[in-house]
């Protein structure tokens, strides 16, 4: 093959975009069994208490009642990622308001919810771990006191009660180095805990057959995390169970791991009929998952002439009721927390505690929003202390292709620099229309601009994927990978096109199922296009390899000097006349000689590990994690200093994909994104008071709607091959989303001149803090040493 | 979500006289997708905030899972369903798979549902102001809304009123 396969960087229409549009495509709530009853479940109403006693007897004298259960009724089998402390129900104690604790299958959903609501429970109230300062204090409540003896993976490093885990990155002498800087500044930096709404609420369906097999239709991102779990949950062997995937309505990494299918199998297991589950969005918001709350405390140090050289950050994640993805968005996030920079000097520490609210997970960023908010506010902080361009300081200590990260490991692709020159020049930023809070004021409203760069992974763990060749030369491609809403399918069949030189009209793509898909870990890690796409090229490379055996056996001569054509056809190297096309080489495979012809791919992210000899990690769950993604946002905004409304008024988002295999899908995701970190940055949060969630509804928790944004969100593509990858491709899913907070953050500082250190940055936060500095006069440069910053000061 | 105490509502759907049966306080998303097995109609929040149940009730845009499946009887609905003869529709489909405008898809009939509506009683094509305003209650969580907006100008300037036709590839 020379140069790129016709396939590759096309701006192919989706083909499930067809049924979505028509209404016809079907997600889990659209689908019904023959018998299948309906289901409903029964909240705590407490952050923390006993239950005493549930009283089911009225639910279950409501006739179409068919089963009702309590955690009495299931085996004593946890879950979880790292730490095994998640049961169906709540068994015992509740550990966050909405947790359920009792579920009815009933003939209709009417009746299932009447039942529900008759069921009866007495609590003994406890005093509930609230925040993280409660969870972390001295004789702080154990959210878990049962969490000794949990099954659950070493080296998790907890040392407190309340402790999930406690990881640490670190390199060179922090301590020795403050005194090489010459400017230093610090902060504290407060981020909330933002729900996925993915606009398909959680749903499931189950279904035993006589011979004991289970089957399980359900919105999720991995049939076979799906499996494993409920393998555990129910005592089931995995070849016993069946994973079946619809089309789903977004996840964004909040169904990751399994959300209500172990509940819905034991009902239907207690039923002996299928059951369907589909939360309220209210349960939706209460019950499943949201993005990690943390306090992140960051220190940074600079020469004079920008060079970065020494920083000191500490984070606490709030982890919630349950450990679930906790250690590993911890680990991650410190791994970003150098920032896509060269910093001699570094010590990143961190923790993961449980509290009495909603279990957090991974979602969009998985840890990494968090910190790199906090960093890339403290690098614009920096910028301004020096006297440098935010953009020149960056380019300054930008790392750069075979430069290493921290832990050790060589970056093989990095287009962080064109990142950053393409969006500055887009945005015509020249250093001169900085406003730093100085004016520019028309009627109350102030302009800003900011900029923040940033990193990201692919890769992680294990996929796999077969491609057959059909009787008419066209071809079968399946994966594991779930397609979320993302575009997964079109993708991984555009690269099996690319790889076998053939329209894509010759590829169809088999369903991800359980049943019949090659293993995937996960859709998440911004992983599929990367790794899935490895698996299809593998398996591709493998058919060709057996096209090129036949060709060469037809026409009587080495496989060496076979070709394969554009369009499925072989023939012999610089013989035109001589081809044959896939199709009867595909009938010979069949019927004649050697089988039909199928190829697969396999592999285990395989890059370079962690080098725990030049840096000091500890408890980090993995070897290696990815291949390292770039990219960077330059935002306006416009502040309105009457109401304290932040308005972005435009936006450029450059990522480095290596290759776009799809642009339309690539640009689709940056903003897709980007608006959902600038919900981030400016308004989504969810809150709780006294332990009680006062927002989980789609009235009370707001997301962007089409109104509150301009048409002028412009993604940049950048394209620097990355070796390991299908055709040079890394991945897109989640850094669009971590860019936008802080270039959010850096816009409105440049134009008020105040720093808010805490997101989201509602108008209330906004005019508090310009009350603050017209009472104060503006904010007073900081100190060189030692300040003790305000959070959203 | 039937139940006990169920009532029969006679409804026209896409065209077709129904008599569908709905339980006390049922909504018309539930008698559209539970009675009349039409599920192309979403239930995001159930509460009239993200405009995936969209239809048209006597030709208007209304959000199915606010309105009371007995307030419908004798009323003439819209659904996804029934728009696969509409030229608005037809040219909406064509351009927002084009665009990339669709990524879940759970907003997506809604939001098809939406534009049609708007383009039907459309005199010219509107703008992407007004395509934004019209949409300001359809949620999408995927796409950014850059996609659809842009998409939907197209459609509009291919399907509706004097500009139709014009723009046709
Ligand atoms: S389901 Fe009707 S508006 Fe959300
Ligand atoms: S495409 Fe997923 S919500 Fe719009």
């Amino acid at each position: 093959m020379t140069g790129l396969p016709d396939a590759i960087g096309k701006r192919l229409p989706r083909r499930d975009a067809a049924d979505k549009l028509a209404g016809a495509a079907r997600y889990t709530d659209d689908l019904t069994r023959p018998g299948m009853l309906h289901a409903a479940i029964v909240g705590s109403p407490y952050p923390s208490a006993r239950i005493l006693a549930i009283d089911t007897a009225a639910a279950r004298a409501l006739p179409g009642v068919k089963t009702v259960l309590t955690s009495a009724d299931l085996p004593d089998r946890r879950w979880g990622l790292f730490v095994y402390d998640e049961t169906p129900l709540a068994a015992g104690v509740v550990r966050y308001v909405g947790e359920p604790v009792a579920a009815v299958a009933a003939t209709d959903l009417a009746t299932a919810r009447a039942a529900a609501a008759l069921i009866e429970v007495d609590y003994e109230e406890l005093a509930p771990v609230l925040s993280i300062e409660e969870a972390l204090k001295d004789g702080a409540i154990p959210v878990h006191p049962e969490f000794d003896g949990y099954e659950k993976r070493p080296d998790l490093g907890f040392e407190r009660v309340n402790e999930i885990a406690r990881q640490e990155f670190s390199e060179g002498d922090v301590e020795a180095a403050w005194g090489d800087c010459d400017v230093i500044v610090e902060g504290v930096y407060e981020v909330p805990s933002q729900s996925h709404v993915y606009l398909e609420p959680v749903s499931a369906i189950a279904e035993f057959d006589r011979a004991g097999k289970l089957t399980v239709w359900s919105a999720n991102q991995s049939v076979y995390k799906v499996q494993a779990t409920l393998a555990r949950a129910l005592d089931l062997p995995m070849a016993r169970i069946r994973v079946a995937t619809p089309a789903i309505g977004g996840a964004f990494g909040g169904k990751s791991g399994v959300t209500v299918q172990p509940l819905v199998a034991h009902l239907a297991r207690a039923a002996g009929r299928p059951v369907r589950l589909t939360l309220t969005r209210e349960e939706d918001f209460m019950a499943m998952r949201r993005r990690h709350p943390a306090t992140v405390r960051v220190r940074t140090g600079a020469k004079a002439d920008g060079t970065l050289i020494a920083r000191d950050l500490e984070i606490v994640y709030d982890g919630g009721a349950y450990a679930e993805d906790s250690p590993a968005v911890l680990g991650f996030g410190l791994l970003m927390a150098r920032g896509p920079y060269t910093i001699p000097h570094c010590r990143l520490r961190g923790r993961a505690v449980y509290t009495n609210r909603l279990r957090a997970a991974g979602f969009r960023g998985y840890g990494n929003p968090q910190v790199t908010f906090a960093t890339e506010s403290q690098i614009d902080e920096l910028a301004g202390r020096l006297g440098i361009d935010p953009v020149e300081l960056r380019l300054k200590n930008a790392v750069e292709t075979g430069g290493r990260w921290i832990g050790g490991q060589t970056i093989t692709s990095c287009g962080l620099k064109q990142c950053l020159t393409q969006a500055r020049d887009a945005a015509g930023w020249t250093g001169k229309q900085r406003k730093s809070g100085a004016g520019a004021e028309a009627n109350g409203k102030r302009r800003g601009i900011g900029v923040s760069a940033f990193a990201h992974i692919c890769g992680l763990l294990g996929t796999s994927a077969t491609v057959r060749l059909l009787e008419d030369g066209t071809v079968t491609l399946a994966t594991g990978a779930v397609d979320l809403g993302q575009g997964a399918e079109a993708v991984l069949a555009q690269i099996c096109a690319g790889a076998l030189e053939l329209d894509i009209g010759r590829i169809n793509s088999a369903p991800v199922d359980s049943d019949a898909a090659p293993y995937n870990w996960s859709t998440g890690g911004s992983r599929v296009t990367y790794m899935a796409g490895r698996a299809v090229v593998q398996a591709a490379e493998a058919v060709r390899a057996q096209i090129a055996r036949h060709a060469a056996e037809l026409f009587e001569c080495a496989p060496a000097d076979i070709e394969i054509r554009p369009g499925g056809r072989a023939g012999i190297v610089g013989v035109p006349e001589k081809e044959i096309g896939f199709g009867e080489i595909s009938l010979r495979a069949h019927y004649q000689s050697g089988g039909p012809i199928i190829g697969s791919g396999a592999l285990v992210y395989d890059g370079q590990a962690f080098d725990t000899k030049e840096a000091i990690i500890r408890n980090y769950p993995f070897a290696n994690i990815g291949t390292y993604v770039f990219g960077a946002h330059v935002v306006e905004v416009e502040v309105d200093t009457v109401t304290g409304k932040v308005e972005i008024v435009r936006a450029w988002m450059a990522h480095d994909v290596g290759r776009a295999i799809n642009p339309t899908e690539v640009e689709g995701q940056i903003q897709g994104g980007f608006v959902q970190g600038a919900g981030y940055a400016l308004l989504e949060e969810l809150l709780w008071e006294d332990g009680q969630p006062i927002n989980p509804s789609m009235m009370d928790y707001k997301v962007f709607g089409a109104l509150d944004l301009p048409l002028d969100i412009h993604p940049i593509i950048v394209e620097d091959p990355e070796p390991s990858g299908p055709f040079g491709a890394k991945g897109i899913g989640e850094p669009p989303l971590v860019g936008a907070a802080p270039a959010i953050a850096n816009a409105v500082a440049d134009a008020t001149g105040l720093r808010l250190r805490t997101l989201p940055m509602t108008p209330e936060r906004v005019l508090d803090a310009l009350d603050a500095a017209a009472i104060g006069g503006p904010e007073p440069p900081a100190p060189d040493r030692d300040p003790e910053p305000t959070p959203g000061a | 979500m039937t139940g006990a105490g169920a009532v029969p509502v006679d409804i026209t759907a896409n065209g077709e006289p129904l008599t569908l049966l709905a339980g006390p306080g049922a909504t018309l998303l539930d008698l559209l997708r539970d009675g009349a097995q039409m599920t192309g109609s979403k239930q995001g929040c159930n509460s009239g905030v993200c405009g995936a149940c969209t239809v048209l009730v006597d030709g208007k845009t209304a959000r199915a899972c606010l309105m009371l499946a007995a307030d419908c009887a004798g009323r003439s609905v819209v659904t996804v369903e029934g728009l696969d003869d509409d030229p608005h529709a037809a040219a909406l489909r064509e351009e927002m798979a084009a665009a990339g405008a669709v990524q879940c898809g759970y907003c997506t009939p809604g939001i098809a549902v939406a534009l049609t509506g708007l383009f039907r009683d459309a005199a010219a094509a509107p703008d992407a102001e007004t395509i934004r305003h019209w949409l300001g209650g359809n949620i999408c969580r995927c796409t950014g809304y850059v996609a659809i907006v842009e998409a939907a100008v197209r459609a509009g300037q291919r399907s509706v009123g004097a500009d139709a036709g014009a723009q046709t590839p």
